[in-house]
């Protein structure tokens, strides 16, 4: 699975890109960001204020309970702020 | 119908020009054109960068642009987004619709600006006078604003 992470979110992590391999409990964006988040306390503090977290799975705008099998490209980002 | 994400600036006469060239059915051209301004929340911003999600922001712009299309009778629209750094007074974003009447023209432009802010995937980084940067933080105003237009359509926000 890919994971992205774009301006602030990016910043706060540290990566921009990364391939990981989550356990089979990881089953929808929810558990995904439960997981990233348990990995170190840059990425917890990072991801804390979900109020403030989009997400996109495959390019397409998704849900905390869109279900993931594995192989998507998901991305995580502060809300919009083009134009 | 036209999406472009680019760093270099745009001509809006000659993109206007291109755009209605050959086609005698319009009859209203509207445009919008976003600027750098040098003033941000009251703190002066020297310049900007403008980060994109390559791949997702030309699929949204086209969704959004095929929305637009579908409500209203455009003879021809044009998007163009620019990205990296930018200073004050620099085009960031234009936006033409084009019709045979101007009531469509006029709502279709303000449609696609509105939908844009919010669900294209842009985020700016502004840089203050004095060298510190700090990333935008999205609006409410601007929430507002494209919920105008939804009908049952999704907003672009998770959870």
């Amino acid at each position: 699975m890919k994971i992205l992470y774009f301006a602030g979110l990016r910043q706060r992590t540290g990566i921009g890109e990364e391939d990981v391999t989550p356990p089979d409990s990881v089953c929808d964006v929810a558990s995904l960001i439960e997981w990233l988040k348990q990995r170190n306390p840059e990425f917890a503090e990072a991801l804390q204020d979900t109020s403030a977290l989009r997400v996109a799975v495959n390019q397409e705008f998704a849900s905390f309970d869109t279900v993931l099998s594995g192989d998507e490209e998901v991305a995580l980002f502060p809300p919009m702020t083009g134009g | 119908m036209t999406i472009r994400v680019q760093r270099e600036d745009f001509d809006v006469g000659a993109e206007i020009a291109a755009l209605t060239e050959g086609n005698a059915g319009i009859g209203g051209v509207t445009s919008f054109v976003g600027l750098v301004r040098d003033m941000a929340d009251g703190e002066r911003t020297s310049a900007m960068t403008l980060e994109h999600y390559p791949g997702m922001t030309e699929k949204m712009l086209a969704e959004i642009d095929a929305e637009a299309h579908d409500r209203w009778p455009l003879e021809a629209s044009l998007i163009v987004h620019r990205y990296g750094r930018l200073e004050a007074g620099d085009r960031i974003v234009l936006v033409i619709a084009a019709s045979p009447h101007r009531d469509a023209a006029f709502e279709a432009c303000r449609f696609l600006i509105d939908w844009l802010k919010t669900k294209a995937p842009f985020w700016k980084l502004e840089e203050a006078g004095d060298g510190a940067a700090h990333w935008v933080e999205a609006k409410e105003t601007d929430d507002v604003a494209a919920a105008r237009w939804d009908t049952n359509t999704g907003t672009g926000k998770a959870g």
